[in-house]
Formats: structure tokens, C-alpha cells, sequence
């Protein structure tokens, strides 16, 4: 079975809050891609593979959609609440659990909303439950359906005759298929949704007792550490054991083709044991030197995708009024789990059961069975929760870790990575450079834009069958998906837009139909899928910060070009209502002052302050947000700080305004750090920001110059729930280069804009 | 191997271990604690957290035969979730987590500092969480938090 988001988002419903992250190889991701399910032997069609009704009259529902600090466990919980009428506190929630829950693949892109929220999944399920049982009231009470109203698992008739869900069905099986015509509530009927719910783990997580992965605990449970090649490249030569054996403890020194890893009874001995193994390597492949790195991908052969071309971009640029021409560069970024990945395998000769924080519990199973060797139906992944993860980060990885050591001693294995083996090996955000033209008119139109770009990619998400994606499954021997070069073919498929490599200023027109959210006619979008000496994959709103990154700073400099007010030149040039509402009301809410860019008279000494504006359609049609961010640069030193942001969210009808606040938050704060700070480094053979000196993250010491943020949510009702975790984060970068640009006069083209870097184009200025 | 005694959340724990081994290990997997957590192993991020006496330690690197003698508190043992501490109740009424892997490192760090110093200000707040990461970003309400039970300290 395979489910496009498409599909879901045209069906209408409810909302609220998931962030995740999607296929960072763009246009050409993963045949399976991460929205993909397969069949399994949970049917999604059937309702009793959703939710029970125990005889207690507790509420079991079963939903392939995780919660790793995004919210989802409290909204899909009101979820259920909501659709069955009953309270919040009888509903117990069991996520990606492949015992149990149905494949909902990967809880990423955003879209677990989108999915579940809508008129499939777990929404359509809990609505299919309500009417089955309503029904049933209707033939016990003897009254007719749509007069019987329930409160909280009660259904009452017209003469106050009563019956309970559990008198009703009480633990037995509905046996009915998912209605597709079971009818959502609305949301102004609803009275769990669409509240700020407290999160439900809150008062576990304050008092530490709240079970992560990294707490598993399994009896007879080993543990293990790998050792990871000390280069990128490097081959397996040799293992001297004799160098551990005086380790108390060790159990068993483990080489399966390049992968090495030790199990001992303790974890330090475990981690001494790891320190101290004597292996032997081949020299490593090498490695681009850093500083040339944005110019010599953009020369490698690649992988060509053509998304939009009307064909008359050189003629339209040829005869503008005015053509600008500006390059945007976006570094290699990591997850940085502040826990390192963690997971706890138990292989026996013909089952195993796999603890993982993977946001792919199914996909999970299926490359944990192939790396074993066993049977799918003898592998159990259960899903428990792990260290925040923004996309793929080590989870899936060290799972595979868990399971090959654990098979090896025939004992359960929990595996923590050490903060090298995460940092050095895990799958990056993308790096990336974007080249813009564009041509303007007399009258300061934009008529013509060029967008092309480079992105460096190898692996991403495993899928159902690719464990050569993270590095585990490559020591074992298998390989990353490949990236063929391949010249474009024309554009034959609408506009999707996922990536948001297309800007929110063209029409998007491809054979007619136009699903850009802009008014620009002349237009083309070409994407390059280029090679990356390191493993890349989702990273929190993956590859659209990159593109929204350049996509705004590009407009800012047309609109400074063109004389115009920021906010005024992007409104001329938009169609879509719902990304015009969210520019006004970020504006408004930041009471923007008019002004045609740059300012004058500037400050040469001190420090100077600015506003900048950015804005995005998240994939297209998944959320909108817009954001004004105003910061002070300090002349002298370079530091950028940001002093305010104001922010607009659109993402559909609300499920949790808290959670969505909360991600709303995160988020800015994130990309903050992201624009500012973060960055891969490497030298000639391996990663050299491997922990928090060398890769950069702001501390809790932050909050002694914490900018203010001011959210607005839009009220919309009338449209799809859609996804909210990714789409303020992803505007950030631009916002705030915007506003240094508005500071200073000065142009930072590549992220993040550090104080040096910041200093050095200042004194160039 | 030694024998060693600890002393955590007012109970007293005889254990036969390596006496080399980081406190963190020892109230984790021993003792199977799940407030202290492994985030980097090198004292830089704050998720291992505890407190000895009266200052917080970071436990991943603190030898367990280092602390045999000292009252060692871990996250769990301020309050529970039926009878949260203040602080706890603080950041349970601000929502002040997401994933929530760093409370540690931030309950612990700022009630050490408050209650040394119940008139601390910001700037001192600020400072002594200078060593705490928290990679979800959830600063603002954290130092909501803060504030509120640096009010009920000061009050």
C-alpha cells in the first residue's frame, strides 16, 4: 500500500503539531520514499487494528506516528478523545509498536497531521469507532442514532435511557472496516481538540522517571560500544584482541566485514574496552579540502531534475530592465542530539525484539531482519522514545548496531554511541549552493527567475531495504543508494514543490497548471543531486530551509533593487491567500514601518539594528509562517544578536496551541543557532567538529540575551490540518540575514553568519 | 572490583563495582535511575547532572569512589510526579521541555544556584547555566520557569 501526501491532504479535518523531517535527495528521493508503507500484518483497513474498547472502558489505540518531543503522543491522544467523545485521561496511546500498530512508515516531513488528522489513519479510525458504537447504542436503546448524544463513553437517548461504551463492546473486536464516510467532527464541535492540553508527559519527564530508550533495561542485558573507522573511507585490516583482554568483563570482541564493536557486562568496561581495541585500518578514501568545497561540487556530474520551465528564462533575462545575479551557500548541519543514539536488541536464534527511537519502526524491522538474516514475522521493533532527534539522526543506525552485536553473543545488547561516533557518523543535513538570476522591469516587476542548485547527498533514510543508507549497514557491506548522473528530462508532472526549491514568487506552470504560489511567468527550476563524501539525510525542514534561505535573501536584494518596501514587494508578488495573510500578519503584528531599502545613513561605529522579513509555503501547501526578525549587529566585533522575531503560522485547524507554541518556539530558537553558529568542519580524513567545542550550540546561558518572540496563529478551520514542527524554523536564516542586510548594508550569502565571517565582509564593505 | 556505599536520594546503596567507574553508570545502570543521563561523556553538555551535597556535578565524569561519602540527588529524588518540588512544579506549569533529555542538567543547575543564593538575578541564573545545553530550544520557557520559582524562593 502506498499513500502520497496528496492523497491526504485532499481530504479535510483536523490539526495540530509534528515536526520531522522528509527525503533530503530531493525530486529523485528513494523510489520508497519516507512516506511509504508496505503491507503488514496489522490491516490498516480494519478498524480493531486501531482501537479497543477494554471492559473497564478504557480506551487502546494504536497509531505508527511517534512522539520524540514534537507533541504527537498529546495530539494524537485528543485525537482519539475527541472523535470517540470521551475524556482524555481513558485513552492510552501505543506508538509504532510493529506488534501492534499498523505501518504508518516514518514519522517525518511533517506529516503525521497531515496523515492522521485528516480523513485517514487514526482520525477515520476513532471516527469509524464512535459511529460503529453510536449504532450499536441506537439498536440497544431502540432509539435512532442521531438522536442519542454521548458525553464521555456515555450514550444517552431522548427518554435518558443510558449504555457504555463497554456495555456496548466491551474488549470484544468491532470487526468492521474503516469508513471512509464516518464523519470527522467539526471543529466546532470539539471540545479536546484544538485546547492547549498540557503535554502528557510533562510531570514524568520534570521528576525524571519518564522511560527513554537510553533507560531500557532487559534481563541478562549486555553492553556495547562500536568502533568506527578512525577516517572517512577506511577498511577494516585487522584487530589485535589480545589489547582488551584485560578488560573484566569483556564478553566478546565483534568484526563483521568493517564493522567492529565490543560487548562487555558493564558499559565502562564496555567504553574502555572500545578505547582501547588495537584495530588495524587501511588509510581512508580522503576528503575535499572545506574551503573549496561549494565550488567543486557545483563542478561534479550529477543527478538532474528539471521541476519548471517555461523555456524563456535567457530571452527574459536578456531583455530586463534590470538582472541580478547572486550565489547562496548553505553548510553541512548535524542533529546534535543532546543524547547520543541509544537502542537495546534481543536476538534470539529465531526472533528478535529491537527497543529503537527510530522514527521508522517498520522500516526499522524490515532492514533489522535482512541484516540478521531472519524471517520479517520474526522481528519486533518497538518504538520508545529517545534523546529529540530533528530527522534521522543516530537512532536507526545504532538499532542496527543493537542487533548485530546482540545476535553475535546471542544475549540482549543496549548500545549508546559515544558524542565522536554520533557527531563524526551521522547523517547530516545537506550542504548546498543555490544560484539565483532574476530580470525586473521598468516598474520594479520581477518578470523572470532562474533558480538552479547543488546538493550533496549520500544514503538517507534506510527505507524497507537500503541499510547501506547510515553507516552501519555500509561497514556491513552494503552500499548507499547511488546517485546516477542524468540530465534533466522537460517537466511533465505538476508542480509538488516539496523541497521548496521552486520560489514563492513564480507561477509554477508546468503544461498549463500553475501550483506555484507567485505571479512570476518566466521561470525555471533546476536541481542538482550531487555526490557528498558524507552521509546526508533529513535534517529538520531538509533542504527547504536551504532553498528558503536563498529564495528570500534573493528577494530581499530584488525588492532593495527594485527601491521597494520588503513586505510590499512580496505581497505584489504572490497568489496564494493563505502565505498574502500570514506576510500581513507578521507584519502587522511587528507594526512594520514602510521603508525602500537600505536604510541611510547607516553607522560606521557601535552598534546598528535592523528588521528583515522572510516567508515560506512549507512544501508547497504543508503550513505557512512568516517572520520578522530585528538584530543588532556590532560593528566592531561582527556579532549578530537578535533582538525580536514576530511570527505568523498558518497550519489548519489548531490541535494543541500550546504544543504548537511550544514548537513555534523551538523552532525559531533552532534556527537561530542554525543561521548563526552551526556548521560542519572536516580536514583532509575525517570530521573534526565531533563534539560540543568543535560544533557549536548555543547554551542555556542564551537566555541572558533570550530575543522576544511574538506569535500569531491563524484561526483557519476551512482547510486540511498540515504540518507546523518545520515551517518557522525554516524562514529564520533568511529573516535574519534580511535584517543584517537592513543593519548594515552588508550581504551574507552563506550560513551561518558568525561573527568573523560577519567582521570580515563588514571591513570589506 | 570494591565494595562501595552510596548514598542517593536519601538511601543508602552497598555495591561491589569498579571503583573507576563514572558515578553515571552506577546510578543508571546500577541502580537503575533514569534522571542522569549520557549526553557526552566529557562534561560539556550538562544531560548527566546530579547533585553532591550542595553542588551539581556532572556524573560522567565523576568517579564513583569519588563521592562514597557525599548525599547525592538525582532529578527523581527532588519530587515525583504526584508530589513534584517546586521547581518541578515550575517547569511542569510552563510546559518548559520538549524532548526533555536535558532536564537534568537545567532543574538541577538552577535550583543549586537558587538555593545558595535565593536573591540570585538573572545574570547569575544566566551564568551558572552556562555549561547546560538544550538542543530542542525550549530557553524561553525555561527561564519562565525559573523566574517563577525564583519568586516563590525570594517570597
Amino acid at each position: 500500500m502506498s499513500l502520497s501526501r496528496r492523497d491526504f491532504l485532499k481530504s479535510s479535518g483536523a490539526l495540530i503539531v509534528s515536526f520531522g523531517a522528509a527525503s533530503i535527495a530531493g525530486p529523485l528521493a528513494n523510489a520508497q520514499g519516507p512516506f511509504d508503507t508496505h503491507r503488514s500484518h496489522i490491516d490498516p483497513t480494519k478498524l480493531d487494528s486501531w482501537i479497543a474498547v477494554a471492559a473497564d472502558g478504557t480506551v487502546t489505540a494504536k497509531t505508527g506516528k511517534c512522539d520524540f518531543g514534537q507533541g504527537m503522543l498529546t495530539a494524537q491522544t485528543q485525537l482519539v478523545a475527541e472523535e470517540l467523545c470521551v475524556s482524555i485521561g481513558r485513552v492510552n496511546l501505543i506508538q509504532s509498536d510493529t506488534a501492534v500498530c499498523p505501518d504508518q512508515g516514518t514519522t517525518s516531513g511533517s506529516q503525521s497531521t497531515p496523515t492522521n488528522f485528516n480523513s485517514a489513519g487514526l482520525a477515520q479510525a476513532a471516527a469509524t469507532a464512535r459511529e460503529a458504537l453510536i449504532s450499536m447504542a441506537a439498536q440497544r436503546l431502540g432509539e435512532p442514532a442521531d438522536e442519542l448524544k454521548v458525553i464521555d463513553g456515555v450514550v444517552t437517548g431522548k427518554a435518558g435511557r443510558r449504555v457504555t461504551y463497554q456495555e456496548l463492546i466491551g474488549s470484544k473486536r468491532f470487526d468492521v472496516p474503516l469508513s471512509p464516510t464516518a464523519k470527522r467532527r467539526s471543529p466546532a464541535q470539539w471540545t479536546v481538540l484544538g485546547k492547549p492540553v498540557p503535554s502528557l508527559d510533562r510531570a514524568a519527564l520534570m521528576t525524571g522517571q519518564f522511560e527513554f530508550v537510553h533507560n531500557v533495561r532487559v534481563p541478562g542485558m549486555l553492553h556495547g560500544r562500536v568502533v568506527r573507522p578512525p577516517e572517512v573511507g577506511a577498511a577494516f585490516a585487522g584487530v589485535d584482541e589480545s589489547s582488551v583482554r584485560q578488560i573484566p568483563g569483556l564478553v566478546k570482541v565483534v568484526v563483521r566485514n568493517n564493522f567492529v564493536g565490543v560487548v562487555a557486562e558493564k558499559q565502562w568496561q564496555a567504553i574502555q574496552a572500545a578505547r582501547q581495541l588495537k584495530v588495524k585500518w587501511n588509510p581512508g578514501t580522503g576528503l575535499p579540502a572545506q574551503k573549496t568545497f561549494y565550488d567543486s561540487i557545483r563542478k561534479h556530474p550529477s543527478r538532474d531534475v528539471l521541476a519548471v520551465d517555461s523555456k524563456d528564462v535567457e530571452q527574459q533575462l536578456a531583455g530586463a530592465h534590470a538582472v541580478l545575479r547572486a550565489t547562496y551557500a548553505y553548510p553541512y548541519q548535524m542533529h546534535g542530539s543532546l543524547g547520543t543514539s541509544c537502542a537495546v536488541a534481543d536476538v534470539k536464534p529465531d526472533n528478535a525484539t529491537v527497543w529503537s527511537a527510530t522514527q521508522s519502526a517498520y522500516p526499522t524491522r524490515s532492514i533489522v531482519a535482512t541484516l540478521l538474516g531472519m524471517p520479517l514475522e520474526g522481528v519486533r521493533v518497538i518504538y520508545v522514545r529517545g534523546s529529540g532527534c530533528y530527522g534521522l539522526n543516530g537512532a536507526d543506525t545504532v538499532s542496527f548496531d543493537a542487533a548485530v552485536l546482540s545476535q553475535a553473543v546471542g544475549k540482549p545488547v543496549r548500545i549508546q554511541l559515544s558524542r565522536q561516533d554520533e557527531m563524526e557518523w551521522e547523517n547530516f543535513g545537506s550542504a548546498c549552493v543555490v544560484e539565483q538570476r532574476a530580470g525586473i522591469d521598468q516598474n520594479g516587476n520581477i518578470l523572470v527567475w532562474d533558480y538552479e542548485n547543488w546538493v550533496a547527498s549520500r544514503g538517507n533514510r534506510p527505507g524497507y531495504d537500503r541499510p547501506g543508507n547510515v553507516i552501519t549497514g555500509l561497514l556491513l557491506g552494503y552500499e548507499p543508494e547511488p546517485i546516477t548522473p542524468r540530465a534533466a528530462a522537460a517537466p511533465t508532472h505538476e508542480l509538488r514543490n516539496r523541497d521548496n526549491a521552486a520560489p514563492s514568487y513564480i507561477a509554477g506552470c508546468v503544461n498549463g497548471k500553475c501550483n506555484g504560489s507567485g505571479t512570476v511567468r518566466s521561470e525555471r527550476v533546476l536541481s542538482h543531486t550531487v555526490p557528498s563524501p558524507f552521509f546526508t539525510g533529513p535534517l529538520r525542514s531538509p533542504l527547504r530551509i536551504q532553498n528558503t534561505f536563498a529564495h528570500e535573501s534573493f528577494m530581499d536584494e530584488l525588492s532593495a533593487s527594485a527601491k521597494a518596501d520588503p513586505v510590499a514587494f512580496r505581497l505584489r508578488h504572490l497568489r496564494d491567500p493563505r502565505l498574502v495573510d500570514v506576510v500581513k500578519s507578521a507584519a502587522d503584528l511587528a507594526k512594520w514601518e514602510k521603508r525602500s531599502a537600505p536604510q541611510p545613513n547607516r553607522a560606521r561605529t557601535g552598534t546598528v539594528t535592523g528588521r528583515g522579513i522572510a516567508c515560506v509555503a512549507y512544501e508547497g501547501d504543508n503550513g505557512y509562517a512568516a517572520l520578522v526578525a530585528e538584530v543588532s549587529v556590532d560593528l566592531a566585533s561582527g556579532r549578530v544578536q537578535p533582538k525580536k522575531f514576530y511570527v505568523a503560522v498558518d497550519c489548519g485547524p489548531i490541535s494543541n496551541p500550546d504544543g504548537l507554541r511550544n514548537q513555534t518556539e523551538g523552532g525559531i530558537l533552532q534556527g537561530m543557532s542554525r543561521s548563526l553558529v552551526e556548521e560542519v568542519t572536516w580536514d583532509d580524513k575525517r570530521i573534526t567538529s565531533n563534539d560540543w567545542e568543535t560544533y557549536t550550540s548555543p547554551y542555556l546561558d542564551l537566555v541572558l540575551e533570550l530575543p522576544t518572540i511574538e506569535i500569531s496563529l491563524l484561526k483557519r478551520t476551512d482547510v486540511p490540518a498540515s504540518g507546523a514542527g518545520e515551517t518557522a524554523i525554516t524562514v529564520v536564516p533568511a529573516a535574519i540575514g534580511n535584517a543584517i542586510f537592513n543593519a548594515t548594508g552588508l550581504r551574507l550569502r552563506e550560513v551561518p553568519f558568525t561573527a568573523d565571517r560577519v567582521k570580515a565582509a563588514l571591513s570589506a564593505l | 572490583m570494591s565494595t562501595i556505599q552510596l548514598k542517593v536520594n536519601g538511601r543508602l546503596h552497598t555495591l561491589d563495582t569498579d571503583p573507576t567507574t563514572p558515578l553515571l553508570f552506577v546510578l543508571s545502570d546500577e541502580l537503575g535511575l533514569r534522571g542522569p543521563k549520557f549526553g557526552c561523556g566529557m562534561a560539556q553538555c550538562g544531560a548527566c547532572t546530579v547533585i553532591v551535597g550542595d553542588h551539581v556535578v556532572r556524573s560522567c565524569v565523576m568517579p564513583v569512589s569519588a563521592v562514597a561519602q557525599d548525599e547525592i540527588t538525582t532529578l527523581e529524588g527532588l519530587g515525583t510526579p504526584e508530589k513534584p518540588h517546586p521547581i518541578q512544579q515550575a517547569f511542569i506549569d510552563e510546559g518548559a521541555a520538549q524532548c526533555g533529555f536535558c532536564l537534568s542538567g537545567v532543574i538541577l543547575t538552577a535550583k543549586a544556584v537558587l538555593d545558595e543564593k535565593p536573591q540570585a538575578s538573572d545574570q547569575e541564573i544566566g551564568e551558572a547555566l552556562g555549561g547546560v545545553l538544550c538542543r530542542c530550544f525550549t530557553h524561553a520557557r525555561m527561564l519562565r520557569a525559573i523566574r517563577k520559582y525564583a519568586q516563590t524562593r525570594k517570597a
